[in-house]
């Protein structure tokens, strides 16, 4: 698996699209800092294009580069070499090397303005993390999707469908079934309906860290509870896991059972 | 000549008689309690209680005029037994004390001093500690609250009393106090003409600073810190509020200040930073706030309904995450020349004013109003198009509430 992990993620770092993805977080980076003196307010822009941004590129990419290989694939089936380990290879391939360009991309700039030393440290390295778990999450995802759909024009349709989802419709319709039983005690319903979308979750994540906590005083008790412990960090971190865990388990059964 | 030197010197000398000064500790003075000192002094003297402990309660003070001091390491214990000073009496002061031990009531307003009718008092250098009132003023006048220190143990609002309670009392100056982990810090009802400055409230568990049916207030350069809802000020009529700082005021009812049926106020020169809600007014009419800083508040101010000509300019909102929520119709009131950390808009004549007009309420403020629990949405995709689509054409909120003139950089003064 690690010598498929390696030639995906070599060819992948070769591509011109690794690169662009480096370059586009390099420059946001940059801009950000240094046309904006705030480093916390940077840290909500960036919040805001991580969490859709991300999740994006993660899914297109995956589909992508899954039709790509398709050859390159059915050869390497041909040889004496584990199905998991071939799927697994190439998912890692693809979700580490976005995860670098992201960290370098954004990183570089952040530590050029002298990060290391700030006290926005904590927030930002949260920043980086959620954005790792994310790739892992759209990706493994998107390679479900392309390992489940033949025709590559339904595959691109059903990612970007899923982004779609994830990233504004569920909150749509989130918001309204809360509107909609605005008499009945919400708390509970709401934490289990963020922890269900792993963008919706990154985003309280790092909310929580920044602007959301002078507002907690404003919900209810449970909030409180959950959002103000380190309690809900950990759970929703375990949460952020399962949802890599869950796709990846689908990959290798599915995998698995493909007919190629 | 020689008539009216002999009588200036029969002045001065029963000036002097008429000020004897008394000592009191617990040995080796001329008296070891303080109330006897008390009743053997007559108006006008003065008595120095040495250091020590006195096991002392409700000492009586009744029409005479005298000066109490103490020493550092005075202590008085009144060992939960009533009142520690009980006073009805002009011109009197009391200075460098503490007061120990206050007894808890849930009838009587056990205080550690009780001034009532008294005029021209000092109170000053008092520490009270684990007090249940500190300092009961009733129906007084012109007097000085000065650099004293209470703090309580009070572990809900009804077994916890007032730190300052004033109670139709005129012309009170309350200054450098630090007052702690009461239920309210200081507290005015029915007070006029006061003037309160440079005092730090905190942890209170009610209100930091309480005006009920007060008119003529003014207060300044005070710190009111996570108390349980800041500072309240109800029921009045011409308060000046002024250089004050108002922070981490977090909780379901917790304020800044929460402003109800208020008239005629002007807010200046204040900052309000990191509080749930910084204003809340309720009710409030002829306000004007100008040259404030609202600085990472949850909500930096919600007016409620009947509020009327309040003027807001030239004030500073920065990273709140909601600017303003609102209710009802805009009934006259103001909001112009401010500056809003949020705007997005241009300056192409460079003259400082950005040329297209600011609507400080979002749908999503509206939406959090309704249903509290719906702030888990707070900066996501879907609610950035809505409070987008409801900016370009207002259905749910005030469609004439809009800063014509927003600042394009920060108020400074």
């Amino acid at each position: 698996m690690l010598k498929i992990l390696k030639y995906s993620f070599f060819d992948l770092m070769r591509s011109s699209w690794s690169y662009v993805y480096f370059g586009f977080y390099l420059l946001l980076g940059i801009v950000l800092l240094f046309l904006n003196n705030d480093l916390s307010k940077a840290v909500i822009t960036l919040m805001n294009v991580i969490i859709v941004l991300v999740p994006l590129i993660g899914t297109i990419f995956g589909v992508m580069y899954y039709y790509n290989s398709k050859e390159f694939t059915e050869l390497l089936l041909a040889q004496p070499l584990k199905r998991s380990s071939i799927f697994l290879g190439q998912y890692l391939g693809v979700a580490i090397s976005l995860s670098m360009s992201l960290i370098l991309g954004l990183g570089l700039p952040f530590i050029a303005y002298g990060l290391l030393m700030s006290n926005a440290i904590w927030d930002f390295s949260l920043l980086l993390i959620v954005g790792i778990f994310l790739t892992f999450i759209f990706s493994a995802l998107a390679f479900n999707i392309a390992l489940s759909n033949e025709n590559k024009i339904k595959g691109f349709g059903y990612a970007i469908l899923l982004w779609l989802f994830l990233a504004i419709i569920y909150d749509g319709l989130f918001l309204m079934s809360l509107i909609l039983f605005e008499d009945y005690p919400l708390d509970k319903v709401s934490l289990i309906g963020t922890m269900l979308n792993p963008i919706d979750l990154s985003r309280t994540l790092i909310l929580l860290k920044l602007d959301i906590s002078a507002l907690l005083g404003y919900t209810g008790a449970v909030f409180k509870q959950f959002f103000g412990t380190s309690f809900g960090l950990i759970v929703s971190f375990l949460a952020l896991t399962l949802w890599v865990g869950l796709p990846v388990l689908r990959i290798i059964y599915k995998s698995k059972k493909k007919d190629f | 000549m020689k008539l009216l030197f002999s009588v200036l010197l029969f002045i001065i000398s029963t000036c002097f008689a008429s000020s004897q000064t008394t000592t009191v500790c617990n040995a080796g003075c001329d008296f070891t309690s303080i109330q006897t000192a008390v009743d053997s002094s007559k108006s006008g003297d003065r008595i120095f209680i040495k250091k020590g402990l006195y096991k002392e309660s409700n000492i009586i003070i009744y029409k005479k005029s005298l000066h109490i001091s103490g020493e550092e390491g005075t202590i008085i214990d009144t060992q939960n037994n009533g009142y520690g000073f009980s006073v009805e009496a002009t011109d009197i002061i009391i200075k460098n004390l503490i007061i120990k031990n206050i007894e808890v009531s849930y009838t009587k307003e056990y205080a550690a001093i009780l001034l009532f009718k008294s005029y021209d008092f000092e109170i000053e250098n008092v520490t009270v500690e684990n007090a249940f009132f500190g300092f009961l003023i009733q129906k007084s006048k012109d007097g000085i609250v000065h650099n004293n220190t209470i703090s309580g143990e009070g572990k809900a609002e009804a077994d916890s009393g007032n730190a300052i309670h004033l109670w139709h009392c005129e012309n009170i100056k309350i200054t450098n106090n630090d007052v702690r982990r009461m239920r309210d810090g200081i507290y005015l009802e029915f007070g006029s003409n006061s003037y309160i400055s440079d005092n730090y409230s905190t942890e209170n568990m009610r209100y930091g600073l309480h005006f009920m049916f007060s008119n003529e207030n003014t207060y300044e350069n005070n710190i009111f810190e996570a108390n349980g809802a800041g500072v309240a000020v109800m029921f009045s009529k011409k308060i000046k509020m002024y250089n004050n700082i108002f922070k981490k005021n977090w909780g379901t009812a917790s304020y800044g200040i929460l402003l109800k049926e208020i008239n005629d106020a002007e807010l200046k020169h204040n900052i309000f930073e990191d509080n749930t809600i910084g204003i809340n007014a309720d009710g409030t009419n002829r306000i004007t706030y100008t040259e404030n800083t609202f600085k990472n508040n949850g909500y930096a101010i919600k007016v409620h309904g009947a509020c009327y000509d309040n003027i807001y300019s030239k004030n500073n909102f920065l990273y709140n995450s909601f600017d303003l929520s609102y209710s009802g119709n805009l009934n006259s009131n103001k909001f112009e020349n401010n500056y809003w950390s949020n705007y997005t808009g241009y300056d192409l004549d460079k003259n400082g004013i950005g040329d297209i007009p600011y609507r400080p309420v979002k749908l999503f403020s509206y939406l959090v109003n309704r249903t509290p629990e719906s702030i888990v949405l707070l900066r996501s995709l879907f609610i950035d198009i809505i409070d987008f689509s409801e900016k370009v054409s207002p259905v749910f909120t005030p469609e004439n509430l809009i800063d014509n003139k927003p600042l394009m950089t920060e108020v400074t003064w």
